[in-house]
């Protein structure tokens, strides 16, 4: 006999954020009124401490089977109510989320009445679905005890030294012949001025010595099957050799480069030049010739073309403008800037350094950028207002990193996003910075944004730390959230879904009754696609059932 | 935060301080002092009766003293734990001798005026400093006129105000007459990139500035806002996207030049006199409300830490960082993260955290195959 229902609905004020706006005593005194509720609660902050705690004594002081909680939306709070039910002792998919808040008291500022009448409507269409949903098991799968790095530069090392240190096999990949990626090109490494060339090669032989880390150079990736915990990884080096590896977590640490500075300023690779140029000639004491310098700054950044910051450049212009007053104490350096980011503490102070030394700051705008003439930098001093005419020896360019052209193809292999600047999208842009949305995948250093080496490294260790929660624990618990091939009869095996999932999740099998789509349930992100797209209905969305959806809607016409 | 508080591995031990360590990496003995709340954590259930009861008044430090809390009181509401506690200074029963109204009242009799300061052992193999920041007090740089004129209020006074749960109910409530301010100043480095001040810059204040006055607009069509700034610094992933659109779909100002002094007229309305850079010419401007956006500095106690742990700081008393590990302090076994080690945004924090729980395990893995060898 099926069980009854015991609904529990939990209305929240969120301080005021919903209270404010709308009626919450009324929704709540309306939600008793609700098919199946026998149980109703407000809350101040149904997601504080003791909101939870209300949940859980709900439960079990009223043996509900269902719970609604009406506040604001599933992405901030929905683990948290779910584990409330659970800890409760109630299945955590009995539990439905309506949004009263983004999708209502926040959006109907200025109309009580009106959003009152709708926070009932949700409240009524989420009790509605709520007895419909059904218990689920969380899967649960094995994890490889493998990582792969991709991408041989600080970043690259930095995580798969951390990895292999504390036990796990590692497959470190880089597509060049050699590991060090751009710090190699460098000559000092601000703040602290270290050789950079010594401390990648320290780094690179640390890598080389370790027992837990195969190193392929040359080598790029070819496909990317499977998924977290169970990754079929092909790759493939410039012989031709085809390799596999089978991978639980991936790290995705390609670095980026520096634009091209062709068409720039007058840029001729001589006299104009840029930053990486210059970094060589300070490695191979190539400056003792040049007296007056010029540093233009945001070269082909911060325009309309390319929006953004390129958050380095500024430091390693004044690091280098330092580097040669040290070398050649008579040179004369001018920084041309629009605004200096010497962002922090060490920053700062080598920026004030810099000025104590005789170093020149200009100040220009964008509206009229220096002209480089022979000889001279012609450029508008925007404090001054006015025109100043710099002697120039060696002119260089800082110029933006930029996302490298790879990335739109690898992304598409590992099914991870990019930003419109061609770098990686984290999941979260502040709470989950080293995480994909995609689980299993994490991305750190310039592929995911500018940064110094100091902040890449840290980002590095941090999504060696990330991606080790999975390798350590040897499992991964996924979402039942899951489409399933509820009614097989009506599946013909005409592979329309399979070549549709985005996820790879679906696979064609034999079985006594003929050719069937399969789903493989933790590789399938809940998207849907196969289940909109399967003409024979055979596809069902756990969790988001037909059943489940016209409940709800029937229950909006209801009134 | 309830994430936290509800994680298996994780005991929280809020209100509490750090005594006293020793011992090295591995194996760190750590004296914690669980200062008294004078309410039994383990009875309340945070139901506030004893706060809606509570006679006695005290500034609400958690809303910048902008409205009274009770002397019992709970920090914020969604505080982990959710418990009272008796603020000892303020209580009548603790200053007078009577009162005990909190405690008939609880019918959970979680009410406990003989609590004592507890000191709690802890042995732990790798140690965490976390400490954040705070907020750099501009009532000396007597030119801003922080607390000399009413309508100046901070950056993070201004979170308060803009908080549908704060004390105005999210609304731009100025503090002179209560009316809502249209027109709004907002004066950067206030104590940051200032050799009498802290030297550094603060990183995120450009950044929050252009936030703050997004936010204003939103609430009120009419907000005019306008950022005083030297270098706009808004150097993080999509930061300069967000300082354009501050101009372009927000309407806000953004003006380069220093702040020389803020004047009052006879409506308290403050006037900014400027020099503004790009013209070069002083000039002012009348608003309704100014918010300093102060510089943030290291915790106060985090040189008391740095000496009971023994780590250095550096030169403005923030944790020392450097590479190959920017997690590592100069002492094995204790790693930093966040605001700690120097101004640093959220997904910088966040992204630094995960680098010392990095740190912390592989020290631990290492000293576990040194064990074996």
């Amino acid at each position: 006999m099926e069980e009854k229902l015991r609904i529990g609905v939990f209305v929240c004020n969120c301080g005021t954020n919903i209270g404010g706006f709308l009626d919450v005593p009324e929704v709540a005194e309306y939600s008793k009124t609700l098919p199946g509720v026998v149980y109703v609660k407000e809350n101040l902050f149904t997601c504080s401490e003791s909101g939870v705690n209300e949940i859980k004594e709900g439960i079990k002081n009223n043996n509900l089977n269902r719970v609604v909680v009406a506040a604001c939306t599933p992405l901030t709070h929905e683990p948290t109510f779910r584990a409330a039910c659970e800890e409760a002792g109630l299945n955590p998919y009995l539990f439905e989320f309506v949004n009263i808040r983004e999708q209502c008291s926040w959006v109907h500022k200025n109309e009580r009445e009106e959003a009152t009448q709708k926070a009932k409507d949700l409240v009524r269409m989420g009790v509605a679905r709520a007895s419909k949903l059904e218990p689920k098991d969380r899967i649960t799968a094995g994890v490889i005890p493998s990582a792969l790095v991709i991408g041989g530069g600080i970043s690259g090392l930095s995580a798969a030294l951390s990895l292999a240190n504390r036990g796990f096999k590692v497959k470190l990949i880089e597509k060049e012949k050699k590991l060090g990626g751009l710090v190699k090109s460098l000559y000092k490494i601000y703040p602290e001025n270290i050789n950079a060339e010594e401390y990648i090669n320290q780094k690179i032989n640390e890598v080389k010595k370790n027992k837990n880390i195969n190193v392929f150079t040359s080598t790029e990736i070819k496909n990317v099957g499977g998924y977290i915990g169970n990754y079929k990884v092909k790759a493939e080096n410039d012989k031709g050799n085809e390799l596999n590896f089978d991978i639980g977590v991936i790290i995705v640490a390609t670095g980026a480069k520096t634009l091209s500075p062709e068409g720039l300023f007058s840029y001729d690779g001589k006299k104009v030049i840029d930053m990486l140029q210059l970094e060589d000639k300070l490695k191979n004491d190539g400056i003792s010739q040049y007296k007056n310098f010029v540093m233009i700054l945001c070269a082909g950044s911060r325009n309309n073309e390319r929006v953004y910051c390129s958050r380095i450049c500024c430091m390693s212009a004044i690091k280098n403008a330092l580097l040669i007053k040290e070398k050649n104490p008579e040179s004369k350096i001018f920084i041309l800037y629009r605004d200096l980011q010497a962002y922090g503490t060490t920053n700062e102070e080598t920026l004030r350094r810099a000025k104590i030394n005789g170093i020149r700051f200009v100040n220009y705008s964008l509206n009229k950028l220096p002209e480089v003439e022979d000889n001279t930098v012609r450029v508008y001093n925007e404090i001054l207002g006015k025109e100043l005419l710099i002697p120039a020896d060696l002119i260089i360019l800082a110029t933006p990193l930029v996302a490298p052209e790879d990335n739109e193809n690898l992304s598409k292999k590992l099914k991870v996003t990019l930003d419109e600047n061609g770098f990686y999208l984290e999941a979260h842009i502040k709470l989950r910075p080293l995480d994909f949305s995609t689980n299993g995948i994490y991305v750190c250093g310039t592929a995911h944004w500018p940064a110094s080496t100091e902040e890449s490294t840290t980002q590095a260790l941090g999504a060696a730390a990330r991606s080790s929660i999975h390798l350590e624990k040897k499992y991964v618990m996924v979402e039942p959230i899951v489409s399933s091939v509820y009614y097989e009869d009506e599946c013909r095996g005409c592979g329309l879904c399979a070549s549709l999932c985005p996820s790879n999740a679906i696979e064609m099998v034999e079985t006594p009754k003929g050719v069937k789509a399969k789903v493989i349930e933790v590789a399938c992100r809940g998207c849907g696609i196969c289940g909109a797209s399967c003409y024979r209905h055979a596809i069902r969305m756990n969790h988001f059932s037909d059943e489940q959806i016209k409940a709800q809607i029937r229950a909006f016409l209801e009134e | 935060m309830l994430d936290a508080g509800r994680h298996p591995n994780i005991k929280i031990m809020a209100y509490s301080e750090v005594e006293d360590a020793k011992g090295e990496a591995g194996n760190f003995k750590v004296k914690i002092r669980k200062k008294a709340r004078y309410v039994n954590e383990n009875i309340c259930n945070a139901c506030g009766e004893c706060i809606e009861k509570c006679p006695k008044k005290a500034p609400d430090s958690f809303d910048m003293g902008l409205r009274d809390r009770k002397a019992i009181y709970i920090y914020f509401a969604q505080g982990i734990p959710a418990v009272a506690t008796i603020d000892k200074d303020v209580c009548t029963f603790f200053l007078k001798g009577r009162c005990k109204l909190c405690e008939k009242i609880c019918k959970k009799g979680a009410i406990d005026y003989e609590q004592k300061d507890e000191i709690v052992e802890l042995d732990v193999g790798a140690v965490v400093i976390a400490t954040g920041l705070e907020m750099f007090d501009p009532s000396h740089l007597t030119q801003y006129g922080y607390k000399r004129l009413k309508n100046i209020i901070t950056g993070l006074e201004y979170e308060r105000l803009i908080n549908a749960t704060g004390p105005t109910g999210g609304h731009l409530l100025r503090p002179s007459d209560k009316k809502l301010a249209k027109k709004v100043a907002y004066i950067q480095c206030v104590g940051s990139r200032d050799l009498n001040n802290c030297n550094y810059c603060s990183s995120v204040c450009c950044m929050y500035a252009i936030k703050d006055a997004m936010l204003a607009r939103e609430h009120d069509s009419e907000s005019d806002s306008y950022i005083f700034h030297t270098d706009f610094r808004n150097v993080g992933k999509w930061f300069q996207k967000y300082e354009r659109r501050g101009k372009d779909e927000y309407g806000i100002n953004y003006i380069r030049g220093r702040v020389a002094e803020i004047t009052e007229d006879e409506e308290q309305n403050p006037v900014v006199w400027y020099e503004d850079t790009i013209e070069r010419k002083v000039k002012s401007l009348k608003v309704d409300m100014v918010v300093l956006s102060t510089a943030a500095k290291p915790s106060s106690d985090a040189e008391k830490l740095s000496k009971m742990f023994g780590y250095e700081l550096d030169e403005n008393g923030f944790v020392r960082k450097n590479l190959p590990y920017p997690s590592d302090t100069t002492v094995p076994g204790i790693f930093a993260c966040g605001f700690s080690q120097g101004p640093m945004d959220i997904p910088e924090s966040v992204a630094a955290a995960s680098a010392a729980a990095d740190r912390v395990m592989e020290t631990l893995a290492g000293l576990k195959l040194k064990k074996r060898a």
